[in-house]
């Protein structure tokens, strides 16, 4: 085994600024989950396309959320299917940051760092 | 590869509810060691979401079957093991309960299965391949993508374990093991690429903020010269 995770490096180049790398992850995430999921194939996925075709697809059941505005990343209301799923993307990356930013300032408890 | 409700009896999803919280509250443990570089930037959120956002997008992989992104191995080496799980987590739960993607009593073995054993399997074969590449960034890459590989088909034999144990249908189990293996050594190949992708964009643009880094051969060099 080597040495267990050293602590940061001091000086790793940055070759652009948090800010700019942030806003840029970020946005690509939206474009992908708002923009590109309207191409994603809409054919069953591994685990689904072996359920069917080996004969365990029928035991699936409905999930209790199933009634979410959001269900099978389509919004309800919105009659476009582009719109549709544009807002179901964009609304679950801004839910899914803000909840991982909050797990991730929970996780860190350093005292001396954190206000 | 989401589990929806029903496909594993009540005693096996508690069983993989239990796993799960476990890892998750070892990973809170675990994760402020692996934390060094978050206070530059937000890297458990931009992380969890981009993986969400890759999840969306189902590629096709013949046969009339697709495949997405888990992005365990992806995870993983951006922010560390632990912290990837805790942001796999994030993700299968906002899938169950906003998107009904998974079912809700099958959160537990979602979590399991992609939080857990793909972010664990990736993790491993990151590190054995780091230590037989040479010590190059590059090496950074093409482990991750190797360990995004196997995670996928790793992720699905689990799966086939826990249908052993608490299926709700009595199938042959070797010809699930045999289809669930095949079909998602076929979608890991576009894990890797997709992860590779990603690894290399945030390498070549912040690699302070990539942990895999901290496992390169030899040791990170301080001043990089030749950046």
């Amino acid at each position: 085994m080597s040495a267990a995770p050293e602590s940061p490096q001091a000086s790793s180049p940055r070759r652009v600024s948090t800010r700019a790398f942030t806003l840029a992850a970020l946005a690509v995430a939206v474009v992908v989950a708002g923009g590109l999921s309207v191409w994603a194939s809409a054919n069953p996925d591994g685990l689904e396309f072996v359920a069917e075709s080996l004969g365990f697809g029928h035991a699936a059941q409905d999930a209790v959320t199933a009634g979410s505005p959001l269900a099978d990343y389509e919004t309800a209301g919105i009659a476009n299917p582009w719109l549709s799923v544009a807002v179901a993307g964009v609304v679950g990356c801004a839910v899914t940051f803000g909840l991982a930013w909050l797990v991730g300032r929970a996780a860190r408890r350093r005292p001396a760092e954190d206000g | 590869m989401h589990v929806p409700d029903g496909f594993l009896d009540l005693p096996t999803s508690i069983a993989t509810g239990v796993v799960a919280a476990g890892g998750i509250a070892l990973a809170l443990r675990r994760a402020p060691r692996e934390f060094a570089d978050d206070r530059k930037a937000p890297m458990v959120g931009i992380v969890a979401t981009v993986v969400f956002a890759g999840q969306m997008i189902n590629f096709p992989v013949g046969a009339g079957t697709s495949g997405h992104l888990i992005g365990g191995a992806l995870a993983a080496v951006l922010v560390g093991p632990a912290t990837a799980v805790l942001c796999m987590s994030v993700v299968l739960i906002v899938q169950a309960f906003l998107f009904a993607d998974g079912g809700v009593t099958a959160l537990g073995t979602n979590i399991t299965l992609m939080g857990i054993v793909a972010v664990l399997t990736a993790w491993g074969v990151f590190r054995l391949v780091m230590r037989v590449l040479p010590g190059r960034r590059w090496s950074v890459a093409v482990s991750a993508a190797l360990g995004a590989f196997v995670s996928v088909p790793a992720a699905a034999a689990a799966f086939v374990l826990l249908f052993a144990v608490g299926g709700a249908v009595a199938v042959p189990l070797d010809a699930v093991m045999t289809a669930m293996v095949g079909w998602h050594t076929v979608i890991g190949v576009g894990e890797a690429v997709i992860t590779a992708l990603v690894v290399s964009a945030v390498l070549a643009t912040r690699p302070d903020l990539v942990y895999g880094t901290r496992f390169e051969r030899p040791a990170p060099i301080h001043a990089e010269t030749t950046a």
